[in-house]
């Protein structure tokens, strides 16, 4: 297997000591980032899955929302690097005695860490966090604002799957307006050169959207068959119950994969979900399972970009970057 | 000692390397050739054709990078690009060659061992360097040189240039930037 790096990989240079949003990075960094992924994929392919990269470090998982594969992937990706790890949870900890989040981020980096990797529900509540530590910090989801690594990891794979980001057409589909996901994908795949189309019912789809380069469609209909991509997002329950939202089964009619509406999709189509998912709402369960399906290779990518992000951060830290 | 060596230089030099690998294995037996990004790749390519040509018939190949396991990450800036490691071959048991342009302090070749020990254990692992210009910080010496400089200033860098990438053969010792 010969892979040879693109150009601008070659040039590139990752100088973030800090990972918070994919509007941050430029083209040439987003790059240098996925090339650096592709490096440390290959470790997961061997008989000993670690290196010595990140050996004596320390990385502290602070995730103030429920999270499993994240929160697993970082676990697993600092581990793979050599990296301590240490679990952090809101529930039995003194957040829950009132402690502000700025507090225990300081009280946890007085420990001797090296890097925070942080989920919470309010927005710019990482960048707030990097403001206020001298460790690294990177973003694993701020409210509804961004979701750095998981924008990376569906941009390494719709460029493993097609050789290429630039010139694809990619629908986002769903709850549009909560959604970070949606919001890291517009601003990576925009950069790298892809057309975004957001998808949804009108009250989760603003039109301010359209501002930030993407296409807003309320018909899933209407683009379904011209798309390369479809990124069906989660319908989340916690919000169903808003007058924002449609019933279940209305959205499942209007904004659901189903058969019906897969069928008139390209062959290639390539379909994604950043999980948890719905099988038989937002989703298909025989299209989730399918060949179309890249959902578990987004999983095992998000393990590679993960170890690429919290090396690269570690190496800017290293090299004195702010 | 010069500061530069030409491509007719390169190409003795080379050619040397290969008469001291050739005679240190066995044809008939298998050989494995591991070459270190990003010039030792090169120079690995070159000698295997090469041993090919002398009748070595069971040669496996692969590239390492040693970027992952390299102890002083935080001195070598600019930041480092991390390029895919290539080895899918079985390297257990059987007698491996590392290759690699310059051998100085030795940490690239102790980084490289670290690397290799990951993916199996070798019978016996043989380091052939193009160039070594001593200075070595660990306990560590090469089976195989083609070139040995000796008084190269602490503040000089040993620069191996290679047709494939730099579009000439050339060796120079030039100062550090």
């Amino acid at each position: 297997m010969k892979r040879e790096k693109t150009k601008t990989g070659e040039a590139g240079r990752w100088t973030r000591k800090h990972l918070l949003a994919l509007q941050d990075l430029s083209a040439e960094e987003i790059e240098f980032l996925l090339n650096t992924a592709d490096s440390f994929k290959e470790v997961s392919t061997r008989s000993v899955k670690k290196v010595p990269a990140l050996r004596g470090r320390v990385v502290v998982n602070a995730f103030f929302e429920d999270s499993t594969r994240t929160r697993t992937s970082f676990s697993l990706a600092a581990s793979r690097l050599s990296a301590d790890v240490i679990d952090f949870s809101e529930r039995g900890s003194s957040v829950s005695k009132g402690e502000t989040l700025v507090d225990t981020a300081r009280n946890i980096e007085a420990m001797g860490i090296d890097i925070l990797v942080v989920r919470h529900p309010a927005a710019g509540s990482a960048e707030i966090l990097s403001r206020a530590v001298s460790c690294s910090v990177v973003n694993a989801g701020d409210g509804a604002h961004e979701h750095p690594t998981q924008g990376l990891l569906d941009l390494y794979t719709i460029r493993e799957r097609f050789g290429k980001v630039a010139g694809l057409k990619v629908a986002i589909v769903g709850d549009i307006a909560n959604s970070r996901v949606a919001r890291s994908n517009l601003w990576g795949l925009s950069k790298l050169g892809a057309q975004v189309i957001l998808v949804g019912p009108p009250t989760l789809l603003p039109k301010s959207f359209e501002k930030l380069g993407a296409s807003c469609v309320n018909d899933f209909d209407s683009i379904v068959g011209e798309v390369d991509v479809i990124n069906m997002l989660r319908v989340q329950f916690e919000r169903i119950k808003t007058s924002q939202f449609p019933s279940v089964r209305e959205f499942t009619k209007f904004f659901g994969l189903t058969h019906e509406r897969f069928a008139r999709c390209k062959k290639d189509v390539f379909v994604m979900h950043p999980g948890p998912m719905n099988r038989g709402i937002e989703i298909g369960s025989e299209i989730a399972d399918g060949p179309n399906s890249g959902i578990l290779t987004q999983v095992t990518n998000g393990l590679a970009v993960r170890m690429a992000v919290l090396f690269l951060v570690t190496q800017a830290q290293l090299q004195g970057s702010k | 000692m010069r500061n530069v060596y030409d491509e007719s230089d390169v190409r003795r030099t080379i050619g040397k390397l290969t008469d001291l690998v050739a005679a240190g294995f066995s044809a008939a037996s298998p050989l494995n050739i591991i070459g270190i990004r990003t010039r030792g790749e090169i120079l690995a390519a070159r000698l295997t054709e090469s041993l090919a040509a002398r009748g070595f018939g069971k040669i496996g190949r692969g590239v390492l990078d040693i970027t992952m396991y390299r102890d002083d990450l935080s001195e070598i800036g600019p930041r480092p690009l991390v390029r895919p490691t290539d080895i899918h071959i079985n390297i257990d048991d059987q007698p491996l060659l590392l290759v690699d342009d310059v051998l100085f302090t030795g940490r690239s070749i102790r980084a490289a061992m670290d690397a290799l020990s990951d993916f199996g254990r070798p019978g016996v692992i043989r380091l052939a360097v193009l160039v070594d210009r001593g200075a070595r910080e660990l306990p560590i010496q090469a089976d195989f040189v083609g070139l040995t400089l000796t008084d190269v200033p602490a503040d000089h860098r040993v620069n191996v240039k290679l047709q494939e990438i730099d579009s000439r053969d050339e060796i120079l010792v030039e100062p550090r930037e």
